[in-house]
This record gives structure tokens, C-alpha cells and sequence, in this order.
């Protein structure tokens, strides 16, 4: 077993408002910043032990399908690396 | 006939349910989510709150508990099962209904009254109402704005699965009476089966004569004749 950080990045969809980006990117104009659009997305570090990167990334993709997205309006990709 | 309101940590519309539903002479009791289900349940109400502080998103880790799951399988079988406010949002999150309830367009927690209209009058929760009668009852929420697929949303439309719109007071569904952002001004949606009903707004919240109009005792009825 290889220790392995799988790091999960949700999204939502293209085209699906999001009112926190756009008070955010708000609030920075208000701070004088020029900005033509500003996106969130939540991101999650996830320890983990697998036999092979490929175990992993599998193991954190279930883990966002059943959980940290909602596929009805997220969009999520996931990086694994070697701890 | 005893219909069961489903209290999780930080449910808090769980009391509002109960004295709403025994005011209409509809026995209910609240059962603690970790309690499970009980098997003589002849109804399930999924009511408001901020279940587990909302994290994640709003009611994403209340639609993964046991107890969601029996819900479903109760609700599979024919038991009717009503979520309202976050329990709506708990059951989009269980796929007990489709779509998305989401961070309002104000980004803000929206607390006022706001008109419905009726869209379907021959379901269990609108068989008091006529077709396209409007109703006014309060929101409170900051994740009300209904999300889905297009092609999605076409579908439920065309199922007739659309039970609620906001609307203005002569029932027009505008832009401006859209308190929230929700597409096409969805405020409630029926599930697989019309015995499964979400909506944001609150019925139990304009039942009791008390606090003032009592239009969505007509939705809490719906337990009556499901």
C-alpha cells in the first residue's frame, strides 16, 4: 500500500449562477481591484492508502460522486499524489 | 395513523410540524433521526432547519443518514413523504426528488411571505386548492433557488411534476415575484410518485389561525388523503 493525497475539486457547472463568486468579485472591485470574473470552488485533501495511484483516484471519485458534488449542479475533477 | 417528523441535529420547524399537523386533527410525532423510522409510520415529514449546520451544502449529510434511506424505501412503497424548507432540501439531496436547491440569487437569507400558485390540484398536497388558485405563505431560507438540467426541468414540466410556482398576486409566475432565483419559479416539485412532495416555502408556518393565514393547510392535509 502506497500513502496517497487525492485532492477533489468541485465545481459548479458552467452556467449555473453562483451569488457568492459574484459578491466576491463585488466586494474586491469595491476594493478598486479590475476583475472580469471571479469562479469558487470548494476543494478537499484526502488522505488515503491504495495499492496504485489508479486505486485512489478511483476510491476519491466515488467519494465525490456520492457525496462532496452534487452532480446536478457540479462539475468535479480529482489529482492524486504520493504522500 | 401516526405521521412521523423526522428531527436531526439542528432541525428546527420539527415543533412548528407537529402542533400545525395535531391543529388539523392529523396525529404526529417526532422521531429522532437516530431512533430510525418507525415501522407503523403513515407518513414521513422532512421538516425545516439547518440540519448539521448545513455543511457541505444544505442538507447533503441528513440525505446520507439511515434514516433518509428507510424514508426512501418508505416513500418507494408508497408512504407519503413531504419535505419542507431544508427538508426539501434533504430530499433533492436523497434523490427522493430532482434538482437542486441552492444558494438564493440575493445571496441572502430570505425571510418573507410570497405567493404560490397551485399548479396541479389533483395531487394529495393540492387536492384542496383549485388548479392555479394562489396561496400565500412564508419562506425563510438562503438556499432556495430551484436548479436543474433544461432538458430536465422540460421533463418534469411535461410529467406534470412541477407543484408550486412563486408567482405575483393575480398568480402571474414573473421574474419579479421570484423571490430566489428558482427556474421557471419552481417552489416545489413532486417526486417519482405524487405521494412524495418538496417545497421551500412553509405550510406549517400558516396553518395555525394564531399566527395568521392559514393557506398551506391545505398541503399538510395532503397526509389525510394520501
Amino acid at each position: 500500500m502506497t500513502a496517497y493525497t487525492a485532492t477533489v475539486t468541485v465545481r459548479l457547472k458552467r452556467g449555473v449562477l453562483d451569488p457568492e463568486a459574484e459578491t466576491t468579485k463585488q466586494a474586491l472591485e469595491r476594493l478598486g481591484f479590475e476583475l472580469e470574473a471571479l469562479r469558487s470552488a470548494d476543494r478537499f485533501e484526502i488522505d488515503l492508502e491504495a495499492d496504485s495511484a489508479d486505486g485512489a483516484r478511483e476510491r476519491a471519485d466515488e467519494m465525490a460522486e456520492r457525496l462532496l458534488a452534487n452532480p446536478t449542479i457540479h462539475d468535479y475533477d480529482v489529482e492524486v499524489d504520493e504522500r | 395513523m401516526t405521521v412521523s417528523i423526522v428531527r436531526f441535529g439542528g432541525s428546527n420547524c420539527d415543533r412548528d410540524a407537529e402542533r400545525a399537523l395535531e391543529h388539523l386533527g392529523i396525529d404526529a410525532e417526532i422521531v429522532w433521526h437516530e431512533d430510525g423510522l418507525p415501522a407503523d409510520a403513515t407518513g414521513v415529514v422532512l421538516p425545516g432547519g439547518f440540519s448539521y449546520g448545513d455543511y457541505l451544502r444544505a442538507g447533503a449529510m441528513a440525505a446520507r443518514s439511515p434514516i433518509v434511506a428507510e424514508v426512501r424505501e418508505a416513500a418507494a412503497a408508497g408512504t407519503p413523504v413531504l419535505g419542507i424548507c431544508n427538508g426539501a432540501q434533504i430530499g433533492c439531496e436523497s434523490g427522493l426528488t430532482e434538482g437542486a436547491f441552492t444558494t438564493n440569487e440575493s445571496a441572502r437569507f430570505q425571510c418573507e411571505r410570497v405567493h404560490l400558485r397551485v399548479e396541479r390540484a389533483d395531487t394529495p398536497w393540492t387536492a384542496a386548492y383549485e388548479e392555479g388558485e394562489v396561496i400565500e405563505v412564508p419562506i425563510a431560507h438562503g438556499e432556495g433557488r430551484y436548479e436543474i438540467d433544461d432538458d430536465r426541468l422540460e421533463t418534469l414540466e411535461n410529467d406534470g411534476r412541477v407543484l408550486f410556482r412563486y408567482c405575483d398576486a393575480d398568480g402571474e409566475p414573473s421574474a419579479a415575484a421570484n423571490p430566489n432565483g428558482s427556474k421557471h419559479n419552481v417552489a416545489g416539485v413532486l417526486g417519482e410518485r405524487e405521494t412524495v412532495a418538496v417545497l421551500m416555502p412553509h405550510p406549517e408556518r400558516a396553518t395555525l389561525p394564531d399566527v395568521g393565514p392559514t393557506d398551506g393547510q391545505g398541503v399538510l392535509r395532503g397526509f389525510e388523503t394520501a
